[in-house]
């Protein structure tokens, strides 16, 4: 399902402008990573996907939906939203409940439901955790609880605020093993990140905000590598991005396997 | 001169049943910046908790063992007396803010008001604060209606404003962008080269590789590695025992299988792999024909 974002500008009610002229198009199976300094309005433009904000002018379309004409309740079955803490999203008994609770709302069958949060704890390798109250989880697996909350509904767009945070490396393994699913089931995925190298090893492309504005939209390696444009919005390149500068390697390289293999030329 | 010094520290939550802490032994000399990895869930809260006395005074559970931070005893001292000494600035800082204060500055002075620090006093101390941590601008918000990242600095903040013997902090940039992650761990050098002693509960690898003078690994509440930051983050069991290493280490272990990384040491900051790299990069003289 595409995205197509027009002249997108947003202004908060205390006068702040936050968004000021974004246009996008994002094609239906794409990965793309958004980073940039706090207050750059990363997490503003997302929210104009789910409806949770309107444009001040411009429009955002989701498919065939202007996000102006379609409430946030009929925009969930299109885009599934991760908050960055999961605390703030996160409210059932148990895991099962809280993971059914999305396509539950979407109206689906039972046995609909049951597949997708079956599903959906399988991939999150939650499945041996549908009776526990997810308070009594650590917050690795709670972070893991707010995604299956998400895939379960089967968005075709899913998007995810600040995955990596306060995560260990194991799972943030793991959630990249999600995305490289989600991938390869067509599904568009949108995160935002301040995990650089995390956004170098698993998105092809990489926008890069700045005041409410896009600085750089392109293919990863493009964008990861021009450093000087990059810390005008406090972003460093990927740790093996920056060493390939330093070095002097012709190409740009993101990781272990791009920097190996430049190094033998 | 030691200034923490952990003795067989076991310790269990009352609710849980393994010992989140086993057998922990440590001594952290004054002036010391140590930083405290491990997978989550290994301990590092909880020692942190302990080194500032939370465990076992606010938490209760069971602690056998000694703790002992500037010459006193937890079990021989009251959290009152022991917050003299030691500062810890939590992981979430909404846990720390205190909920009764309507500003930020009256937030960080909370801590010099329940020590009974006088007014005229108490002023300066926290001005001088805010300008540390770059959020003089900060003071008359409410701290409610700030980000994430500026929550943690108000935290640490009104621990540092505190001047306590020893700093404890629980990943005090989870939730900051690079600048804000740079300018603090900036700060918190600062306050090392002053002679405070350190220690940081962190994953950031490429922060720790640059700052501290030491690094302690736990894995399930053992201490599994302790030395030099060159020592420990260099060390195969980290990656077989789920820690993050940096990518400049696991990238050089690689390039080593494949005789494209030729010091006997491997880098865990840019400028020695950086140095390492240009080894192979550029042609040895032998291969020159010289």
């Amino acid at each position: 399902m595409k995205i197509n974002i027009e002249n997108l500008r947003f202004t908060y009610p205390t006068g702040l402008e936050a968004l000021r002229g974004i246009s996008l198009t994002i094609a239906s199976g794409e990965q793309v990573a958004i980073v940039g300094q706090n207050g750059a309005g990363k997490t503003t433009l997302v929210k104009h996907l789910n409806g949770l904000l309107q444009p001040t002018q411009g429009s955002v379309h989701i498919g065939d939906w202007d996000t102006r004409q379609h409430p946030v309740s009929k925009l969930a079955a299109r885009v599934g939203y991760v908050f960055q803490n999961p605390d703030e999203q996160l409210f059932s008994r148990n895991v099962g409940m809280e993971v059914a609770f999305g396509p539950k709302n979407l109206g689906y069958p039972a046995e609909k439901v049951d597949a997708l949060v079956k599903d959906a704890l399988a991939l999150t390798e939650l499945s041996d955790k549908t009776e526990t109250n997810p308070y009594d989880l650590s917050s690795t697996w709670r972070k893991m609880v707010a995604l299956a909350s998400i895939i379960s509904m089967d968005t075709d767009i899913v998007i995810l605020d600040e995955p990596t945070t306060g995560q260990d490396a194991v799972n943030v393994r793991r959630i990249a093993h999600v995305i490289a699913a989600l991938r390869e089931r067509g599904k568009t995925v949108i995160t935002i990140t301040h995990d650089i190298d995390f956004c170098a090893e698993n998105f092809e492309r990489v926008i890069a905000m700045s005041q409410g504005q896009i600085l750089l939209d392109g293919p990863a390696n493009e964008v990861l590598g021009q450093e000087a444009v990059l810390a005008t919005t406090y972003v460093d390149p990927p740790q093996l991005t920056r060493l390939g500068l330093r070095l002097g390697l012709k190409e740009t390289v993101r990781n272990q396997a791009e920097f190996l293999t430049a190094i033998r030329k | 001169m030691a200034i923490v010094t952990l003795q067989n520290v076991t310790y269990k939550y009352p609710l849980t049943e393994a010992p989140v802490l086993q057998n922990v032994n440590l001594q952290i000399n004054e002036g010391e910046f140590v930083a405290v990895i491990g997978p989550n869930g290994a301990g590092k809260s909880t020692l942190c908790y302990t080194l500032a006395g939370f465990v076992p005074h606010f938490f209760k559970g069971e602690l056998t063992g000694t703790v002992e931070v500037a010459g006193v005893e937890t079990h021989q001292s009251s959290l009152n007396e022991w917050v003299l000494n030691v500062g810890l600035a939590f992981q979430n800082p909404f846990n720390q803010i205190s909920g009764a204060k309507y500003t930020v500055f009256e937030e960080i002075a909370f801590g010099l008001e329940n020590i009974g620090v006088p007014r005229e006093e108490m002023k300066p101390r926290v001005e001088k604060a805010l300008a540390l941590t770059g959020i003089s601008d900060l003071a008359d918000r409410s701290p409610y209606s700030l980000s994430g990242g500026q929550q943690q600095r108000v935290a640490l903040t009104s621990i540092l404003v505190m001047e306590p013997k020893v700093l404890v902090l629980d990943e005090p940039t989870s939730q900051m962008d690079p600048i804000g992650t740079r300018e603090v761990f900036g700060v918190i050098r600062t306050m090392a080269e002053r002679g405070m002693t350190v220690v940081l509960a962190e994953h950031k690898v490429e922060w720790i590789a640059a700052f501290a003078d030491r690094v302690v690994a736990l894995k399930d509440g053992q201490v599994l590695l302790d030395g030099k930051p060159g020592e420990v983050l260099t060390s195969p069991l980290l990656e077989e025992a789920g820690f993050g290493i940096s990518r400049y280490t696991s990238t050089a272990r690689k390039a080593r299988e494949l005789g494209l990384w030729k010091k006997d040491q491997l880098p865990i900051t840019l400028e020695e792999a950086v140095e390492g790299f240009s080894l192979t990069s550029s042609p040895s003289p032998k291969e020159r024909g010289e």
